[in-house]
């Protein structure tokens, strides 16, 4: 996808630019939370909505201790991230128990949002989890929708209680009583789609509600849904006083952005997601998957998470320590190198970075190198790699036999060290922080 | 129907909120990089893309280089121009008789009672119709289908639940075809544009009607609900690349959303809008003008 290549490109940029720097300011956040604001904007979150966000996200971003392995724009990719997974979390896949059976759950949405097959969905899922559930059709305006929900209902094995055209506060305290005779412990009440701004349609929910006792009331929002997420979800929450939501069609390519702003505005939980067409096509929501959907960004943050795994908190501490002491040794570059193999190695690496672009010099990761690298440190004695000022040139010669490389290689390392070195020494007068040093 | 029609009624929510933000907007006095920001912001949250948006804003700033930019009018005049003039890169083809028109989508965006409606509006025009349920997949869509064709009285072609959409196809187009009907209005199942084998079998639904009705005009036209945010364009483009699509039906403008996309959809993929839906009743529902449009929106 075009857009998500964009996205990938643009992030790419702000990688190579907040790299060069090394430091998370103000100013960078802000750079940084531009593209940000672009990548929640296409993927459907309402402006308002990301504009109190970023604003929020940045406040927080300002003055945080960047982790050692990232650099500033992962460390802020990473804190937006979080803080999306906050927003929208924690999902929450159980619907509410009446004390007094029946459990009676409300149906609501805009038209086409996806109802009468949720329906459905719900009702299979309570089966499976021993529930006696009925269904009831209440949506008595749109052609064959009743015809509809009586094929789902019987998909679903589940009976479906109907009356025809008459008004749905009567048909659903007549379900409801029907449930208590025939001893189903949960009623599911299918409901006509409707306009937000229909007053006529949405008193006649409000009569539902006030017909019989409403356990849940789940919004169905079609995940494709832009702007209006919000006036539709806000409306429908001051009206009816909403208990859930569900998102469907996120089977399809959008980035779901109406999740966030619906999240922002009522506070419901987000029930659970629609995937497909088949009854079984119904899943938990996870706010972590939401998230990187949203952002468009999935590898990005795996990228991170790994770099995270791979170094350790306390490794991170002693490599501080080390440079503060200016006692790092060519074991600690050894380390560093091994870390590096851990995520995967820097082919590995390179491909999860959006775009692939990402301004390291192509002779700096050569894995081959690596490899090298390692068998020459390997090669060496102990003492050596603690003062690699004791290496004469008859021990060179030892361990590029060794190694299996050549003395000038064992130069170039040495060389290199050098240099790792004397960069942390000017870094010792910063904060600290350090990425890889590559 | 006025000079503003049901279109500029639909959008009047719309207008009042966008306009209300612009006075405000004016009144702030000062024209510099915020006024534009918060331009934007208005199209943004009116669903026209970040990229749009930013183009359009930026043929406003160059326009308005050396005048007075204080001047309400005069900007809203200007955003009118470029906003029609984007709809009007992409014209509506004529309609030639006698013609097919196979209505495509994703699942819920209004596709079947859009052919009801359509099917009101060939009639209204003194031509005869045949509806195809070539729908065989949703539980219950035939008999909704039927329900529609009953009320525009209109013929209808239908097989079982299940049967084999380009079968019904089949049978549509021949027997129009034999009896000399003027429209084929074609109803497809909800398909996400992302499930490549529900493409293919458009694709083969597609090429029935290119066979055995060569002489008629063949449209596809694409169903858009205008609650749809950016994915919109994410689903016109594979659709054009499925079908290659004619036209646009937007859906759904009753409500609040403002399908701003559609000056994405003319602007970039050169796909005319048609028809816009206002309501659910049989005649809620307009050819597109993009006048009246923009209009309406702003």
């Amino acid at each position: 996808m075009a857009l998500f290549a964009s996205l990938s490109e643009r992030l790419n940029h702000i990688f190579s630019k907040l790299t060069k720097r090394g430091k998370l300011t103000e100013l960078e956040i802000r750079t940084a939370m531009r593209e940000v604001r672009i990548a929640l904007l296409e993927a459907d979150v309402n402006i308002k909505v990301a504009k109190q966000f970023i604003a929020d996200v940045s406040e927080k971003a300002v003055g945080q201790e960047v982790l050692q392995s990232l650099n500033p724009a992962q460390q802020v990719i990473k804190i937006v991230n979080d803080e999306l997974i906050a927003l929208m979390g924690p999902g929450n896949a159980k619907l509410e128990v009446a004390p007094k059976p029946p459990t009676v759950i409300m149906m609501c949405g805009l038209q086409g949002a996806g109802k009468t097959t949720l329906c459905g969905k719900l009702a299979l899922l309570l089966k499976k989890q021993g529930k006696k559930p009925l269904l009831v059709a209440c949506d008595i305006y749109r052609p064959a929708a009743i015809e509809q929900l009586k094929v789902v209902g019987q998909r679903a094995d589940t009976e479906v209680f109907e009356k025809g055209t008459q008004t749905p506060a009567k048909t659903s305290r007549q379900a409801v009583e029907y449930a208590l005779r025939m001893g189903y412990d949960t009623v599911i009440i299918d409901t006509a789609g409707r306009l937000h701004i229909d007053d006529a349609l949405m008193k006649e929910l409000e009569e539902i509600e006030k017909a019989v006792s409403v356990t849940e009331i789940l919004l169905t929002v079609d995940a494709m849904t832009g702007q209006d997420a919000v006036t539709v979800a806000e409306t429908f929450n001051a009206r009816l006083g909403v208990t859930g939501v569900i998102l469907t069609k996120l089977d399809g390519d959008t980035r779901g952005g109406a999740c966030l702003s619906i999240k922002a505005v009522t506070g419901k939980p987000i029930k659970f997601i629609g995937v497909g067409e088949k009854l079984t096509d119904l899943e938990p929501f996870y706010p972590d998957r939401m998230a990187s959907r949203i952002l468009g960004m999935g590898d990005v943050l795996s990228l991170i998470e790994k770099a995270q795994e791979a170094v350790t908190e306390q490794q991170a501490k002693d490599l501080e320590r080390k440079m503060r002491e200016n006692s790092f040794t060519l074991t600690d570059y050894l380390d560093q190198f091994e870390a590096l193999k851990k995520m995967g190695g820097a082919s590995a690496l390179m491909s999860m970075l959006p775009g692939s672009k990402l301004k390291i010099k192509e002779g700096d990761l050569d894995e081959k190198r690596i490899e090298r690298t390692r068998a020459i440190i390997l090669s060496m004695t102990p003492k050596e790699r603690d003062n690699p000022q004791i290496i004469n040139s008859s021990r060179k010669r030892r361990i590029a036999l060794g190694s299996g490389t050549t003395v000038q290689e064992i130069n170039q390392l040495l060389k290199q060290f050098d240099q790792t070195k004397l960069l942390m020494k000017q870094m010792k007068s910063g904060k600290g922080r350090m990425r890889l040093p590559f | 129907m006025g000079l503003f029609g049901k279109i500029r009624d639909a959008l009047k929510k719309t207008k009042d909120s966008v306009a209300l933000k612009m006075r405000q907007l004016f009144l702030k006095d000062k024209i510099g990089e915020a006024f534009y920001d918060e331009l934007e912001e208005i199209l943004i949250s009116a669903d026209v893309s970040v990229r749009t948006a930013e183009d359009v804003i930026d043929q406003v700033r160059e326009e308005a280089i050396g005048q007075k930019l204080k001047d309400e009018e005069f900007v809203t005049d200007l955003l009118k121009d470029i906003l029609e003039d984007t709809l009007n890169e992409a014209p509506v083809p004529e309609l030639q008789y006698p013609c097919v028109i196979m209505f495509v989508g994703v699942n819920g965006v209004g596709k079947t009672t859009t052919i009801g409606k359509v099917a009101n509006w060939f009639v209204r025009q003194g031509k005869s119709v045949t509806i195809a349920a070539a729908d065989t997949f949703r539980a219950a869509a035939i008999d909704q289908l039927e329900i529609w064709a009953n009320r525009a009285k209109v013929r209808i072609v239908k097989h079982e639940d299940g049967s084999d959409p380009a079968a019904v196809i089949f049978d549509a187009v021949s027997s129009a075809k034999a009896r000399g009907t003027d429209v084929v209005l074609i109803d497809t199942a909800g398909r996400l544009h992302v499930k490549e084998n529900l493409m293919k079998e458009l694709q083969k639904m597609d090429r029935v009607v290119t066979r055995e009705y060569p002489e008629a005009q063949f449209l596809k036209y694409l169903v858009l609900d205008a609650t749809t945010g950016q994915n919109a364009m994410s689903q016109a483009k594979i659709f054009d690349e499925a079908v290659e699509l004619d036209g646009i039906v937007l859906t759904k403008l009753d409500g609040t959303a403002k399908g701003g996309f559609v000056f994405s959809l003319c602007g970039e993929l050169k796909i005319p809008v048609v028809f816009v839906g206002v309501g659910e009743k049989i005649d809620d529902l307009e050819r597109f003008d993009a006048e009246q449009f923009v209009e309406g929106f702003l």
